[in-house]
């Protein structure tokens, strides 16, 4: 259980080399391996989604995988967003709606909606919600994230 | 202004510093060992094992630090209670599952959790007390599960009975809830030995007032400890108290000489952490032929858990004197029955005492107008207090405050209320599609808040030779916008864009004092003590100017962050620039104290009460009990809104927050007194599913009369009512008949009521049809 292994992550375009336990989650090699303490651990058990990350472009629950399942592949977390000095449209929103409070959530639903727009940016307002429900929030009450999600999917699709 | 919050940017990129996110050299991390028994004689806690594994540095069971007293109270030392108090670790009993037993520290975080596994316990266990309405029964020794009896009331309440045209009897329960913020708890404790100072990290809520308890505790100076908040993942009342693990990560830092990491994990926080609510309600009033409440007598049994914590017995205490509301209730009696059982330590959560008495209290009302054949509207103006009694004096106390409602026009915030929903319209729709066969109803609540807990809150500003600002509080942040709302009253004053203004918070070691973020009162208290402070900097630099450009001082005002002519001719000189010349070594200040900073102090006499009105439209799907909240309106004097988005934000998310505990949430136990919700998947807060679009109008029609600024707060107004009124909705939806007896009322409680209400209803068409009475079985 205790053995170590070798593997190599690519977050946000940088390369990773890292040795660790097989039992040691993504979620805790991301932070405490790599010093990307922006993805939070809400549950440890899958339902607050807080921990989400792009693993190979989808959304994921890095507290329910083991690093060593990620071996070779390429994550996205809430620090890759920003280009330089310009926030992605994502964050913008987030800002501009009030879409945060306490905002450790945030990371998590950044992650989520920018994953799932990429690849579905026409999703309806009801298939948005199913998709958001799938993430917890104990501040907000939600509206502001609807309201930044939406306003984000319109500037995701704009020519930058 | 609703202009942007200061806090946002490191939080939506990922540069946040969240009790998890705080590490140090050479740390090592604590696991906490607890008990998986609800109640019983601690026997044997074998530790031996575990201290062999490698990577273990120490184990402590409470022999390890006999020498600590039990969890003090946040005010002070009470006799009574203090047997009660929870010990750091376990001695002799277990009296919750969840109980800190022992405690592993060691070099990984995941080596700690495999130590801990190894920790063999006995117990003998103990039947398990887990209703409070049961008849107390043997703490220990002489001492019983029911430390003391919280009592209120005043005028002749068996008179106002005998009096009655009617009475009317309710016996109501509010299941056990918690805050259950997204972020667990952590503690970080580092000693730094060349300083003598002792650090506690990831502080949040009341960092000052721990201090001085923690001083008191573990026999410190106040000037070697200081307490620590970063960012906090939100609070509800639940973090930021002292607990078992706060003192453990201390002791450990100062005894193993290294940084000691607790992190809480969901599970733990789900049974550690307070929980709050649980009360029945058996209350009666008193009630003249036109639906005047003559009296009102109530008693009622609070589900304290295991042991009393930080808070004593406040939440019982508010409970009894928010009770009567915005209410005439010319006689009253309330006993709170304050009793332990084998549960997680209860405690204060958002809007503490008001959730469960708004619920029993507007039940009441609806069961007033039920009887007397008055609409639910209608008997509330015939009781409200108006607005020409303000400042209303009722003699009970609530936060060891006396209650005088400072001001409101609660019939004035009604009317506007139900013309913002168009109610008759909303009415007519209900009763036609309940007439179709649909479940669907209308409630109302109404209800006054409580907020800005003095008395007093200070605050310090200095201007930067550079033009920057810093203003010092001793106030907290939980998430709530209490940078930005901070910066905004100085702004406005100073004459400064807010963008450049940095606000301090959290941190014991840059202001002496501080109460902190509870109570709903970091903006009253803090950023009145901030416009003091605010306008002194004010008048400083204005006459520095007049003297460096040669003008009257009353001639010039401070715009963009220069000192300038009122009629914008001539010179002028930048705040920075006053601030350099108002430096120690200037020569130009003259006998000026060095320094463009000032301290402000705001004291005030009583809290501020600020009030509000719900109104949801809900349906019932009878096929499986579920309710849907179909429109939503809260209505909410604040007096003055500061930020008008973070006054929305507010009352919306707590909104939802009470959503979950009028239909979801509830820590259930079973009869041995195990947790059954201790998941996200058992324990169930809302999700963006179950959230309706709210309307929110926001009034500012009654400033409060407590501070210059004439605000209220905002922080609990908007989950204070949802019991209430997803209550009395849900009750609408039934026929208003008076069938909801307790909150959260779950898919499966509404079911079983539907079932049975549908069996009758069939009984009675066939009756009808027979052109008999329905009668009973």
């Amino acid at each position: 259980m205790n053995a170590r292994r070798e593997i190599n992550l690519t977050i946000n375009g940088t390369h990773y080399a890292v040795t660790v336990e097989a039992r040691r989650t993504l979620v805790d090699v991301i932070r405490d391996d790599c010093g990307l303490t922006g993805t939070h651990i809400g549950c440890e058990h899958g339902v607050c989604g807080a921990c989400t990350i792009l693993l190979d472009g989808e959304p994921m629950r890095s507290c329910l995988m083991f690093a060593v399942q990620a071996h070779g592949r390429s994550l996205r977390t809430v620090e890759g967003l920003q280009r330089g000095e310009r926030l992605h449209p994502m964050q913008e929103a987030f800002m501009r709606h009030h879409g945060l409070q306490c905002g450790f959530c945030t990371p998590g639903f950044l992650m989520l909606a920018v994953g799932v727009l990429e690849k579905r940016p026409d999703l309806t307002d009801e298939e948005l919600i199913e998709i958001l429900s799938s993430n917890l929030c104990r501040c907000t009450g939600y509206e502001n994230i609807i309201k930044a999600v939406r306003a984000a999917a319109v500037n995701m699709k704009a020519p930058a | 202004m609703s202009v942007a919050r200061l806090e946002d940017l490191p939080l939506v990129t990922g540069r946040g510093n969240f009790a998890g996110d705080v590490s140090f050299p050479h740390q090592l991390h604590m696991r906490v060992v607890r008990s998986p028994y609800a109640h019983g004689h601690l026997k044997v806690i074998d530790v031996a094992e575990a201290r062999q594994l490698p990577g273990v540095i120490a184990v402590w069971t409470a022999d390890d630090i006999a020498d600590l007293s039990p969890i003090d109270f946040r005010e002070g030392p009470n006799e009574k209670l203090a047997p009660f108090r929870q010990p750091v670790l376990a001695k002799d009993y277990v009296r919750y599952a969840g109980e800190p037993l022992a405690a592993v520290f060691a070099t990984d975080p995941y080596v700690a959790e495999d130590a801990a596994d190894l920790i063999n316990i006995e117990v003998d266990e103990l039947d398990a007390v887990t209703d409070a309405f049961a008849q107390p029964s043997e703490f220990e020794g002489a001492l019983t599960t029911e430390p003391t009896i919280c009592r209120q009331g005043y005028g002749d309440v068996a008179l106002a009975f005998k009096d009655a045209a009617v009475i009317v009897e309710l016996d109501l329960s509010v299941g056990r809830h918690s805050g259950v913020p997204l972020e667990t708890r952590g503690a970080i404790g580092r000693y730094d030995a060349a300083r003598d100072v002792l650090e506690l990290h990831g502080a949040a809520k009341v960092p000052h007032k721990n201090r001085e308890s923690l001083a008191r505790m573990l026999g410190r100076s106040p000037a070697g400890i200081h307490l620590f908040e970063g960012h906090v993942g939100g609070g509800f009342g639940v973090r930021g108290e002292i607990y078992p693990e706060d003192i453990i990560v201390l002791v450990a830092a100062l005894r193993l000489g290294r940084p000691v990491k607790w992190l809480e994990d969901r599970r733990e926080h789900m049974m550690a952490a307070n929980h709050s609510r649980q009360q029945r309600h058996r209350i009666r009033a008193a009630v003249d032929a036109k639906g005047c409440l003559l009296g009102i007598d109530d008693d009622f049994f609070h589900d304290q858990g295991a042991y009393i914590r930080t808070h004593g017995t406040r939440v019982a205490d508010i409970a009894c004197g928010i009770l009567p509301g915005p209410y005439h209730v010319p006689n009253f009696r309330v006993s709170g029955h304050f009793r332990l059982t084998n549960k997680t330590p209860a405690a204060t959560y958002r809007s503490p005492g008001r959730y469960e008495t708004n619920f029993v209290r507007e039940q009441l009302m609806d069961a007033i107008a039920r009887k007397l054949g008055l609409s639910r509207i209608e008997v509330r103006r015939r009781n409200l207090i108006g607005p020409h009694e303000m400042p209303f004096e009722r003699p009970l106390i609530a936060l060891g405050d006396e209650v005088v409602l400072d001001s409101g026009d609660y019939e004035g915030l009604l009317d506007k209320a139900l013309a913002r929903c168009e109610w008759d319209k909303l009415e007519s729709d209900v009763l036609r599609r309940r007439g179709a066969g649909e479940y669907v109803g209308l409630g109302l609540a109404m209800y006054v808040e409580k907020s800005g807990l003095g008395p007093t809150d200070g605050a310090r500003i200095n201007v930067h030779t550079n033009g920057d600002v810093e203003v010092i509080t001793g106030g907290a942040s939980v998430g709530q916008g209490f940078e930005t709302v901070i910066a905004q009253v100085c702004a406005e004053t100073l004459g400064v864009d807010y963008r450049r203004v940095r606000v301090v918070h959290g941190r014991t070691d840059r202001i002496e004092y501080g109460l902190g973020a509870h109570a709903t009162r970091a903006t009253v208290m803090t950023a009145n003590a901030a416009a003091v402070a605010a306008v002194k900097v004010r008048t400083k630099a204005v006459h520095m100017a007049a003297q460096l450009l040669q003008q009257d001082p009353s001639s010039l005002t401070i715009a963009d962050g220069n000192v300038v002519r009122t009629d914008g001719v001539g010179a002028s000189i930048s705040l920075g620039d006053v601030a350099h010349q108002l430096r120690p070594t200037s020569s130009t200040r003259g006998d000026r104290d060095p320094g463009l900073a000032a301290e402000g102090w705001f004291t005030t006499a009583h809290m501020t009460y600020p009030y509000g009105v719900q109104i949801a439209q809900i349906n019932v799907d009878p096929g499986t009990g579920a309710v849907q909240v179909e429109k939503m309106l809260i209505a909410f004097d604040v007096g003055r809104a500061i930020n008008p988005m973070l006054v929305r934000g507010q009352l919306v998310g707590g909104f939802v927050q009470g959503l979950g505990g009028a239909l979801f949430e509830e820590f259930q136990y079973d009869d041995r007194g195990q947790p059954l919700s201790v998941t996200f998947a058992d324990y169930l807060i809302p999700t963006a599913s179950e959230v309706p679009e709210v309307d929110v109008l926001i009034a500012e029609d009654a400033r409060s009369a407590c501070n210059p600024l004439g605000i209220k707060g905002a922080g609990e107004g908007g989950v204070a009512a949802v019991g209430a009124v997803i209550a009395s909705a849900v009750d609408d939806a039934l026929g208003g008949k008076g069938l909801i007896s307790r909150i959260p009322i779950t898919p499966q409680v509404l079911k079983s009521i539907i079932d049975d209400l549908e069996v009758q209803g069939s009984r009675e068409s066939v009756a009808a049809d027979n052109g008999l009475p329905a009668g009973p079985d």
